[in-house]
């Protein structure tokens, strides 16, 4: 058995999906601690950068939560979400990030249970698939630049 | 007075930088009156060994179009660097890596074995690779060193200023010729072009509905265009939103859509992911699978959000090969 534990980043929107780990938090039911929440005031100020900075630094993977549709609190935010996903996606396996690495989904403030439900799931998925070579890079980083013959 | 230094060289890149320069037509006699041209590979007969024997910051600007992706290169960019008052990354390719950093999605050994034993009209039975030292009749051969990924200039020495473009237009060249003459140049680390969007100034803007909405990216040659209407508008992908403008409009001018060779605007860091976010916020759907449909129209999404700028990225390239 390999001992690797993956980290993930979360990006929660404030009004539901951060609610809704509160919520699961304030009923002392357990998720794994891979998991590092980052607080946004709405799934659609997620800007794609943050995404790959997160990958940069080290994330293995990252997971966009937000209000379900229809329940956004600026109306269109998590939808503006779910087309940048859908767009990145496809873009980061051309850059050798696994679809799977990425995941969006909708977390109300009162389903702690989901909240615990999809980051574990995330968080085995991506224990599975292995770190993300970056951070291989990242320890050969001092590593003076391979060149010269093949 | 002895006349202002000026210093051109080259590094990854076709050569169009280099006509840039030429372009200035009758400017550039105007310039060759005002300045020394020290170095310019392309046009004048001067040696490394002339730079060399220079005293630093002799130079007063040099303009180094190009990629780094070879040793010779590098070496002659900090030999530049250490010689020159002002180093200017000119153009697309020395400023975000440029259509050459598009290989930072291959891996170097994948890419010599395309280049010299895959390419249908390369003929080579014994498959041989090209080697820094190579011993042939007694004598030794040397080339320089092949680096494992492209780097844009300011990731290998410091750069003063960018003059963006693929190629810059002679008018931004000649512009940031006369500051550096007449020390009125912006804050170091400035991009010499417009700081807004180029939508800001396009000719079609007119036509650019407030809220662009569309259900299907279409290409040039599949429909009836319309030569004056706003290319997103009519369901063309057109990076004019999320580009730097001051490129004169030679594309949209030419009936094609922009591609983003002016790199982002000042507070963007990654160009293709801002394409990416305002072409997505544009797309008519809410639906998942038809986004994906939609998603699926555009065959290669990071090589087109990229296309100018993959190097200088925040992933720089695909993992693994940087
Ligand atoms: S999207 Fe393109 S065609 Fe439309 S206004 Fe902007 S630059 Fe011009
Ligand atoms: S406020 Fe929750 S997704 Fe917009």
């Amino acid at each position: 058995m390999s001992s690797f534990e993956p980290k993930i980043i979360g990006f929660l929107c404030n009004w539901c999906s951060y609610e809704g780990a509160d919520s699961c938090g304030r009923a002392r039911k357990e998720y794994p601690s891979n998991f590092v929440v980052i607080r946004v005031m709405c799934s659609g100020r997620i800007d794609p950068q943050f995404i790959l900075e997160a990958f940069k630094d080290g994330a293995d993977g990252v997971m966009i939560l937000g209000c379900h549709p229809g329940d956004c609190h600026y109306k269109e935010g998590n939808f503006n979400a779910l087309r940048r996903y859908t767009l990145l996606k496809k873009m980061l396996k051309q850059f050798g990030i696994e679809e799977d690495r990425v995941k969006l989904d909708w977390v109300s403030a009162s389903e702690g249970d989901k909240f615990v439900r999809v980051v574990s799931e995330m968080v085995e998925k991506v224990r599975v698939m292995g770190p993300l070579m970056l951070i291989q890079k990242k320890q050969l980083k001092n590593h003076r630049e391979h060149r010269g013959n093949l | 007075m002895s006349k202002p230094k000026i210093a051109l060289y080259w590094c990854a890149s076709c050569g169009g930088c280099e006509e840039s320069v030429v372009d200035l037509a009758e400017d550039i006699l105007q310039v060759a009156e005002a300045v020394d041209i020290v170095f310019w590979p392309v046009a004048l007969d001067f040696k490394y060994e002339d730079i060399e024997k220079m005293a630093d910051g002799e130079i007063t600007a040099t303009l180094i179009n190009g990629a780094i992706r070879l040793d010779n290169q590098e070496h002659a960019a900090k030999l530049l660097r250490k010689k020159s008052r002002l180093i200017i990354a000119h153009g697309s390719c020395a400023h975000l890596g440029g259509v050459v950093g598009l290989a930072n999605f291959y891996e170097r050994r994948d890419i010599l074995n395309r280049a010299y034993k895959e390419v249908p009209t390369v003929k080579n039975p014994q498959g041989i690779l090209p080697e820094i030292k190579t011993k042939e009749s007694g004598r030794e051969l040397n080339l320089s060193g092949f680096h494992k990924t492209v780097k844009t200039l300011d990731q290998v020495i410091e750069v003063d200023y960018y003059l963006p473009g693929c190629p810059p237009t002679p008018e931004l060249i000649k512009n940031a010729i006369l500051a550096i003459l007449n020390d009125e140049l912006p804050p170091k680390g400035s991009v010499l072009a417009e700081k807004k969007a180029l939508c800001n100034t396009c000719s079609r803007r007119e036509s650019k509905p407030d809220k662009v909405r569309i259900k299907e990216f279409k290409r040039l040659y599949e429909i009836q265009w319309d030569a004056t209407r706003c290319f997103l508008d009519q369901g063309i992908i057109c990076f004019g939103p999320a580009t730097r403008g001051g490129c004169e409009e030679r594309c949209i001018k030419a009936n094609m859509p922009c591609r983003g060779c002016f790199g982002p605007t000042d507070n963007v860091r990654d160009q293709g992911a801002k394409f990416l976010s305002a072409l997505a916020s544009i797309i008519d759907s809410k639906d998942e699978k038809e986004l994906e449909k939609i998603a699926d129209s555009i065959p290669d999404p990071a090589g087109l959000f990229y296309r100018y700028s993959l190097a200088s990225s925040i992933l720089r390239g695909k993992i693994g090969t940087v």
